[in-house]
């Protein structure tokens, strides 16, 4: 039988249902879904609007720099400055408001801060071929202590004339959902397009899968790896803003430990740390599949200690259905 | 007319003479087997055309008129295209996304830009069907043969209209079976008028597909005649040195 041309154009190796079952996301939501169902049925506590929203703004924190670092994970980087970045960032807009800034100047120059250091470190790895874990590794100590100087090391509380306006930004809520979660699903859905239906996203795919072959097909490998690394920072900025607001108090240990956390929520929502393989759902996945875990600890009365084994038994879990796959390909 | 004419063309790496006082044309519809032991400056010469290095001496002509190119995408906006040894592929893209790395079509105006995925899985499966290849556009690269890998490449050469394609060792690693695919490609893009220079180690193929083969070692030029005027054994002599310059 004869092959028509549209029908070479169609093909596709794998139909859509397959494609989705073969996914990493869904077999992690697959397991949040279940979670959160046995959870409702075994505790009183958990399906209740209280908590389900608590759980759903804890999410985002991570989710909100975990899609940063999806981007820098798909062209084979790392970034491990978030933390540190998302601390200084809020600490800058506290002393900024604090001082009598409007929260305007404040955000200003909190997300100014983000993108000079995320240009840093970009620029760093891009041009002078710095390995990126040392070079974020230099900035996640940089940043902190600058968060220190900047404060002197104190709990900044008030924040000058527009007080009220942050704590309404991280804190408040639009039809019953936290505005934190808003702004996530906003910036998923902004990198989610980006990645599948611009240049610049085909060009962070074509990196991670060989940097040497974009090179040479005239792919501006450098420039996107410097506004990679930018993005990632951005986001931890704007997690730091919004987590600011929320809290209404900074401190100079936030996001302390986070870039962990924010790394195993990428992993585990499908991103792969060798480059190349990564989406902008995954992460949303991979953070609320964490902070199921941590919630359904507490409520189950189980010691606190086991969290770190559970949480790092879903790194592992997770990769181990990737690492199966694969074996199955090459087969 | 030559479309690319290279006159007297040396390329010096300091003490190193990689490539000395070289002079050769290429002509549309034409293969030319570019030959030489490792070491001979076969890379450097096609460097120099691909844009890659600048000749520390000498001139180089397309259609007539001079170019001083200081980067590829100069070369290839000349109408010079690569296909890479290791064929510069991402193997985590489909066919189509490789055959547009770096040329991407878009719909609408900036900042509203996307990709046109429609377009390119439309250009990508009418291109492989003119190369007689069965890869299909939307297929991952890491789940295909040599030779299909071979075309993906060479579909590349094919987006614009190309003057010259310069092929470096594209049988170097694959398969008997795929070797003849890829001879075949070579074949076609000849057919359409391009000047193809194939760098490669192995005889028969060049002897299969070349009308003319150059032959270099230790930076210079020692041979440049039609294939039906030499033979292989001939060639290898050239090529070690065991014969001199002719």
């Amino acid at each position: 039988m004869a092959v028509t041309l549209e029908q070479t154009i169609e093909q596709r190796q794998h139909n859509w249902l397959s494609k989705v079952l073969s996914s990493q996301t869904f077999w992690v939501l697959i397991a949040i879904v279940v979670a959160c169902l046995f959870l409702s049925f075994a505790t009183d506590a958990f399906a209740t609007a209280k908590n389900l929203y608590n759980i759903t703004r804890n999410v985002t924190f991570v989710a909100i720099v975990a899609l940063g670092m999806t981007l820098v994970i798909i062209t084979g980087g790392i970034d491990l400055s978030v933390g540190s970045v998302l601390c200084l960032c809020s600490m800058v807009l506290a002393v900024v408001m604090h001082a009598g800034y409007s929260i305007e100047v404040g955000i200003a120059a909190s997300i100014a801060t983000a993108l000079i250091i995320g240009a840093f470190n970009g620029v760093l790895i891009a041009y002078l071929n710095f390995p990126p874990f040392v070079v974020t590794l230099g900035m996640l100590s940089i940043a902190r202590s600058l968060a220190m100087v900047a404060s002197n090391n104190t709990v900044v509380f008030q924040f000058g004339p527009d007080h009220e306006k942050l704590l309404a930004l991280g804190g408040g809520s639009i039809f019953g959902i936290a505005n934190p979660v808003l702004y996530m699903i906003v910036l998923a859905l902004i990198t989610g397009f980006v990645l599948r239906w611009t240049r610049f996203g085909r060009y962070v795919f074509a990196i991670g899968g060989n940097e040497q072959a974009a090179l040479l097909t005239g792919v501006p490998v450098r420039p996107i790896k410097v506004a990679v690394y930018m993005i990632s920072a951005l986001m931890a900025g704007i997690a730091g803003i919004v987590q600011t607001g929320w809290l209404g108090a900074v401190t100079t240990n936030i996001g302390t430990g986070m870039e962990l956390q924010v790394i195993a929520a990428a992993v585990i929502g499908g991103a792969n740390l060798a480059g190349g393989v990564g989406t902008a759902f995954g992460p949303l996945v991979g953070a609320a599949l964490i902070e199921v875990i941590r919630n359904s600890l507490g409520l189950l009365g189980i010691n606190a200690f086991w969290q770190g084994t559970f949480i790092g038994g879903a790194i592992i879990l997770a990769v181990l259905f990737d690492r199966i796959r694969n074996l199955r390909q090459s087969e | 007319m030559a479309v690319l004419e290279l006159t007297n063309i040396s390329k010096h790496f300091g003490a190193i003479h990689a490539v000395n006082d070289v002079s050769l044309s290429l002509e549309a519809g034409q293969v030319v087997g570019l030959m030489g032991d490792n070491g001979a400056g076969k890379s450097t010469l096609v460097k120099m055309i691909a844009g890659n290095f600048r000749p520390t001496y000498g001139a180089m002509k397309l259609d007539g008129s001079e170019i001083v190119m200081h980067r590829p995408v100069e070369a290839r906006q000349h109408g010079i295209e690569i296909v890479h040894q290791d064929l510069a592929l991402c193997n985590n893209l489909t066919a189509a996304a490789n055959v547009f790395l770096g040329r991407e079509l878009h719909l609408g105006v900036w900042p509203l830009r996307i990709l046109d995925y429609a377009a390119m899985y439309k250009r990508a499966g009418e291109i492989f069907k003119e190369l007689k290849s069965e890869t299909r556009p939307r297929d991952l690269i890491k789940q295909m043969s040599g030779g299909q890998r071979q075309a993906v490449a060479i579909a590349r050469t094919m987006l614009s209209d190309a003057k010259i394609v310069l092929m470096d060792e594209p049988t170097a690693a694959i398969s008997v079976r795929q070797v003849a695919e890829v001879l075949n490609l070579i074949r076609h893009l000849r057919d359409r008028g391009i000047a193809v220079v194939l760098i490669s180690h192995r005889m028969p193929d060049v002897f299969s597909v070349a009308d003319r083969v150059i032959v270099l070692r230790r930076g210079r030029k020692v041979a440049d005649k039609p294939i039906a005027d030499t033979s292989p054994e001939e060639v290898t002599g050239l090529i070690t040195g065991a014969i001199e310059q002719r």
